[in-house]
């Protein structure tokens, strides 16, 4: 065999306290907005409902490699369900969340067992229809959901006689299930598990050759990614109060993806720091005025050109961390 | 036993007859290889076996069991697992991680074990790596454990690939040209390594051009063309086939240099 000589990397240790930076990054701007509140408070309360759908968008996408245009419906299904149980019914937030929760991984069981055998571009246009579709159904489901008119009248979260209704209660709620998504993301990664899904991320062919049953890991991704996306639904809804058809439109696909690949597709923190990041580049660039839109588009760019696998990969010790 | 038995396994792709009608055995103890021109149907017939494709006729029985048209993870469980001619490593993923993957069958840890690592997965994951980093020092890797696999050599890229197969702890491990692009000093550690994996247990099957290597290496030689088995025997009875000299030459020339010894 030749003699080559073995590649190490020096710098491996002092990369090791680089990779906290996304973390105090994170850490300071809700920091921040604990100490200011007010519109700060509520523009990173949603950037943290973000991380969470997308953090769940990051494990299929991300850690398998797969494509879905449809996260939304699964989003929908979670709010809607905590909207309609808790306003016209009158349930507790909690387990209208559960039920939410539980409704969206039973139906992403339903439509991925049959769309997961879709690849590529067949599987973005398959998840595209299931987030459509879902949108139709809010739009015309008026009996249960009112339509375009949108539920009012939801509660804040809580449970029991314990509710958490101001601007900080809110961001601590909200940053203590960030931080356990991220956490249990972390987790995933450097696990049995984590390492099928980054093995049928990279052949498909060479994984199912050792034994990984390739299908069923791209399910249960699949679910995980739903059920997440249902937990950010339900949130949304309890934090703001109200929910129409819009709120999980098409919108919050691009948006999505835009926070998913700025924050580095594939990394643990990267699906937090994009959500923050894109949620607070329009708010930097509102002294723009006219020219907001455009700034934000400009910095997108930039973003994208230095930073192709997004901000959180320039902190891993890897191409993924 | 055998570990391994085609009987007249048969592949078509519309009118084209890619294998026809092969049957072989593979003995439990040492190497078995399949050679032949290219184009002559020796990958499609690892394809078969591994069940990457279902034959179109014939039977394929593993340890006994039929295995005919079972789906790749299932035979990969029942102990039979392959190896790419094109190396397909997991790139974004660390040589030790690779193995590590390769260990799978090896571990039960699933989404709850990930989540809350209770002991019982934690002592698992300590298994598997003390097995992968095992695996590793064997394929003369130890050192480049936390490197990405795509930063490796290629030659390396191999051996990795070749650590990962027998990190699923097979009984049966097939081999699609694992000397494809090695110069010849990779392709005698290469020879070493597989007599090696053979002495300790694992009945090896490999598809070879380099053909120091085969006769170096196997035992028994299986010789296709066309689709069609045309010899079968020790490397020097093969060598002197008429059948197999008129494949290879077209003419009645030695289809295969001595090789040399060492």
């Amino acid at each position: 065999m030749t003699i080559s000589p073995s590649i190490t990397s020096p710098e491996r240790r002092p990369i090791r306290l680089v990779g906290l930076l996304p973390w105090l990054f994170a850490a300071a701007v809700v920091g921040y907005a604990m100490v200011v509140g007010g519109y700060a408070a509520t523009v990173v309360s949603f950037a943290l409902i973000y991380a969470v759908f997308v953090t769940g968008l990051n494990l299929f996408m991300g850690f398998a490699a797969q494509v879905s245009f449809g996260q939304n419906a699964f989003a929908a299904i979670g709010g809607y369900m905590s909207a309609v149980l808790t306003a016209s019914h009158g349930w507790g937030p909690l387990p209208a969340m559960v039920l939410g929760i539980a409704a969206a991984v039973l139906a992403a069981a339903i439509v991925g067992f049959p769309a997961l055998r879709l690849k590529g571009h067949y599987l973005a246009m398959g998840t595209l229809a299931i987030g459509l579709i879902t949108y139709e159904i809010t739009v015309e489901w008026q009996s249960v959901t009112q339509g375009y008119m949108g539920i009012s009248g939801i509660p804040p979260f809580g449970i029991g006689p314990w509710e958490v209704t101001s601007d900080r209660g809110q961001l601590v709620l909200l940053s203590l299930v960030v931080a356990a998504c991220t956490f249990a993301a972390g987790r995933i990664r450097r696990s049995r598990f984590g390492r099928a899904l980054s093995a049928v991320a990279g052949s498909e062919e060479a994984a199912t050759a050792l034994g990984i049953a390739v299908a069923r890991y791209k399910l249960v991704a699949f679910l995980l990614s739903a059920g997440f996306a249902a937990l950010a639904g339900s949130l949304f809804v309890h934090i703001v109060g109200y929910v129409s058809p819009e709120v999980f439109g098409l919108h919050m696909v691009i948006v999505t993806f835009t926070m998913l690949y700025v924050g580095g597709i594939g990394t643990v923190a990267g699906p937090l720091v994009g959500a923050l990041i894109v949620s607070l580049l329009p708010e930097t660039f509102r002294a723009f005025k006219d020219y907001q839109d455009l700034a934000y588009g400009a910095a997108l760019i930039l973003l994208l050109i230095y930073a192709p696998r997004g901000l959180a990969s320039l902190f891993a010790p890897r191409g993924r961390s | 036993m055998n570990r391994l038995r085609l009987e007249g396994v048969t592949r078509r792709f519309g009118g084209l007859v890619a294998v026809d009608d092969v049957s072989f055995e593979v003995p439990a103890d040492g190497v078995t290889a399949v050679i032949g021109p290219n184009g002559a149907g020796k990958t499609t017939l690892f394809n078969l076996i591994s069940g990457f494709l279902p034959p179109s006729a014939g039977r394929i029985t593993f340890e006994g069991n039929d295995i005919t048209g079972r789906p790749p993870a299932e035979i990969a469980r029942a102990g039979l697992v392959r190896t790419f001619q094109l190396v397909k490593l997991f790139e974004d993923l660390s040589v030790l991680d690779n193995v590590k993957v390769g260990c799978h069958l090896q571990g039960r840890a699933g989404l709850f074990a990930a989540l809350f690592r209770p002991a019982s997965a934690r002592r698992e994951e300590q298994a598997l790596d003390a097995r992968a980093r095992d695996l590793l020092a064997f394929a003369g890797l130890a050192a480049m454990a936390d490197e990405p696999a795509a930063a490796l050599p290629y030659g390396r890229q191999r051996m990795l690939e070749l650590a990962r197969a027998m990190a699923a702890g097979p009984r049966l491990i097939l081999l699609d040209e694992p000397a494809a692009g090695l110069n010849t000093e990779e392709s005698a550690a290469l020879s070493r390594i597989i007599r090696r994996i053979a002495d300790e247990g694992t009945s090896v099957l490999l598809i070879e051009h380099d053909m120091t290597l085969v006769m170096n290496t196997a035992e028994r030689v299986v010789v296709v063309d066309f689709g069609r088995k045309i010899a079968q025997g020790t490397p020097a009875e093969v060598r002197v086939d008429p059948a197999v000299i008129a494949a290879y030459l077209g003419t009645g020339k030695p289809a295969m240099q001595e090789p040399p010894h060492g």
